[in-house]
């Protein structure tokens, strides 16, 4: 074939791939939790921080839970979740007001609009998590779970303005990492805790400010507004 | 007549007339004025070289002439600090506008990105010193002179939001307009930046900016060898010199090489989102597009590149 016959088919071949890829990604039910598993493995239109994005938690991350005790090397020491589940029956009440485990879960704090264990930890396979319609999910994909619930932080994540993030912003030039939610909101008890802020301000403003408040306070004059 | 003449002239016995008195006294206010105006001539001898006296506007150095003053600057670096610093001279990319906004429904008032500004950019550590100051506002309330920035205590406060303010890198710059020697100027970018070689320290642009976001060196910043950041930009992070004025440059040696300035990578929360703004498909773009955006003081026509937004 001569390279002119050739051009003309290899631009029809890229238009049929490109509108195949289309038809793929754009068939099935799209959800926001769907939306969120393929950003997770491959670029996807709705996602305009994917392609170049690596979760924050490693990879082959283990399911275990703490046990309390430390090893020789004052290590905690974590058991797989497999390690007692397997040989017993679950119980569905744990997490609901007032049930809570009475082994191995009593440091945790549970605060999470009244879920129980079950409704995100997976009762056939403990390795796993559950989705609302009771698929496995594997562990290090907790924004997938996340999603189903939280619309638009997903929304928010997913176009780059909810999750801190490292990397470029010139996708061109570099890739960046992203944290996912269980790296900034404890799972359990996501409310975002308080922080002691870091690096107080003394520069003249600040010094100027509280010569002011200072001020007010010995005269008993009230502040701007309260502590 | 002639007698008369002579008489007036002729000098007094064991005196000096009030002619020779003036003129002795003209010549030395004539001197010691002198000697005061050259007085920074003397001072600039002991701290300063010929060729730093003799430096261009960064605008109308070649390319040669600045590679020339950046050697003659890391070198100067080498000698006080001995730090093996980097200076470069980063350029806007065609095609870029930069723009950065803040999700005030996220910032917690942690204070993190203020301190990574002063890390990455070499500022001085006794003042610590940084371009951000992070305001703690009552809800409900865009009133930005009762932000206190002092505020000591876990954070975030229920009945506060935290509010951080930087340069705004407005699109039409009261700073700029201000200054009377053109030391600073807005590139095509965006970014309004300072060359602190031709900058006086008259301080007016700190005066004209409606955003506290300039800063002074008063002192010769200090930061102990073995923080210095080496990583360099000409108009940005270099080690700045005494008497000149300093600003956010949206950390332009790392934004023009494509990376996120320092306090977003800073930021634990994913409060702050900055990119592209002429790129359809950048994250700043969405947050325009899709959130109820608006900027500092808009009422006095400044039109800020920097945008603050909540989540409904």
């Amino acid at each position: 074939m001569t390279p002119r016959a050739t051009l003309p088919l290899l631009i029809l071949g890229l238009v049929l791939t490109a509108l195949g890829g289309q038809w793929l990604l754009g068939s099935g039910s799209s959800t926001a939790a769907e939306a969120v598993a393929r950003a997770g493995t491959s670029a996807s239109p709705r996602d305009r921080v994917a392609g170049v994005v690596s979760a924050h938690r490693p990879k082959g991350f283990q399911p275990a839970v703490v046990t309390g005790l430390l090893d020789y090397q004052g290590q905690a020491v974590a058991v797989s979740c497999t390690t007692c589940h397997t040989t017993r029956e679950p119980n569905r009440e744990n997490g609901l007001a007032g049930a809570t485990p009475k082994e191995f879960h009593q440091g945790m704090v549970y605060a999470h609009a009244g879920l129980s264990c079950l409704s995100c930890h997976h009762a056939d396979d403990y390795d796993s998590l559950r989705l609302a319609d009771g698929r496995k999910l594997a562990y290090d994909q907790a924004q997938v779970l996340c999603a189903q619930c939280h619309g638009p932080q997903t929304r928010d994540y997913l176009n780059g303005s909810h999750g801190g993030l490292k990397g470029h912003w010139d996708k061109t030039k570099g890739g960046r990492t992203r944290n996912t939610c269980a790296d900034c909101h404890d799972v359990h008890a996501p409310a975002y805790p308080a922080w002691t802020p870091v690096f107080a301000p003394r520069d003249a403003a600040a010094r100027q400010q509280a010569d002011r408040e200072n001020q007010r306070r010995a005269t008993g004059q009230p502040l701007p507004h309260h502590d | 007549m002639i007698d008369t003449q002579n008489q007036t002239s002729a000098p007094e016995p064991g005196g000096m007339t009030r002619r020779t008195a003036l003129k002795a006294l003209g010549a030395t206010l004539g001197a010691t004025a002198f000697s005061q105006a050259i007085a920074p001539l003397t001072e600039w001898a002991e701290n300063m070289s010929l060729d730093e006296y003799l430096q261009k506007h960064y605008k109308e150095l070649s390319p040669f002439d600045l590679a020339v003053v950046m050697t003659r600057l890391e070198k100067q670096t080498k000698e006080e600090t001995g730090v093996d610093v980097t200076i470069q001279d980063y350029r806007p990319q065609p095609g870029v506008k930069f723009g950065y906004a803040l999700n005030l429904s996220v910032c917690v008032g942690c204070r993190r990105c203020a301190q990574a500004c002063h890390v990455e950019n070499n500022h001085d550590r006794p003042s610590g010193n940084s371009y951000i100051r992070v305001l703690e506002m009552q809800k409900g309330s865009l009133d930005l002179a009762k932000g206190r920035v002092n505020y000591d205590h876990p954070v975030p406060h229920p009945d506060k939001f935290y509010m951080p303010v930087q340069c705004q890198q407005c699109d039409k710059p009261p700073c700029v307009s201000v200054c009377p020697v053109e030391a600073t100027w807005k590139e095509s970018d965006g970014i309004v930046v300072v060359d602190y070689n031709w900058c006086i320290g008259c301080r007016y642009c700190e005066a004209a900016c409606p955003y506290h976001a300039r800063r002074f060196n008063w002192t010769k910043p200090q930061v102990p060898a073995t923080e210095i950041n080496p990583d360099q930009g000409y108009l940005s992070n270099r080690l700045r010199p005494q008497g000149v004025m300093e600003k956010c440059t949206f950390c332009l040696h790392r934004s023009r090489q494509g990376k996120l300035p320092a306090c977003l990578e800073a930021c634990p929360t994913g409060a702050r989102v900055f990119g592209n703004l002429l790129d359809p498909e950048s994250e700043i773009r969405w947050v325009l597009k899709n959130k109820r955006v608006f900027v500092l003081k808009e009422d006095v026509g400044t039109q800020p590149s920097f945008f603050y937004f909540f989540d409904e």
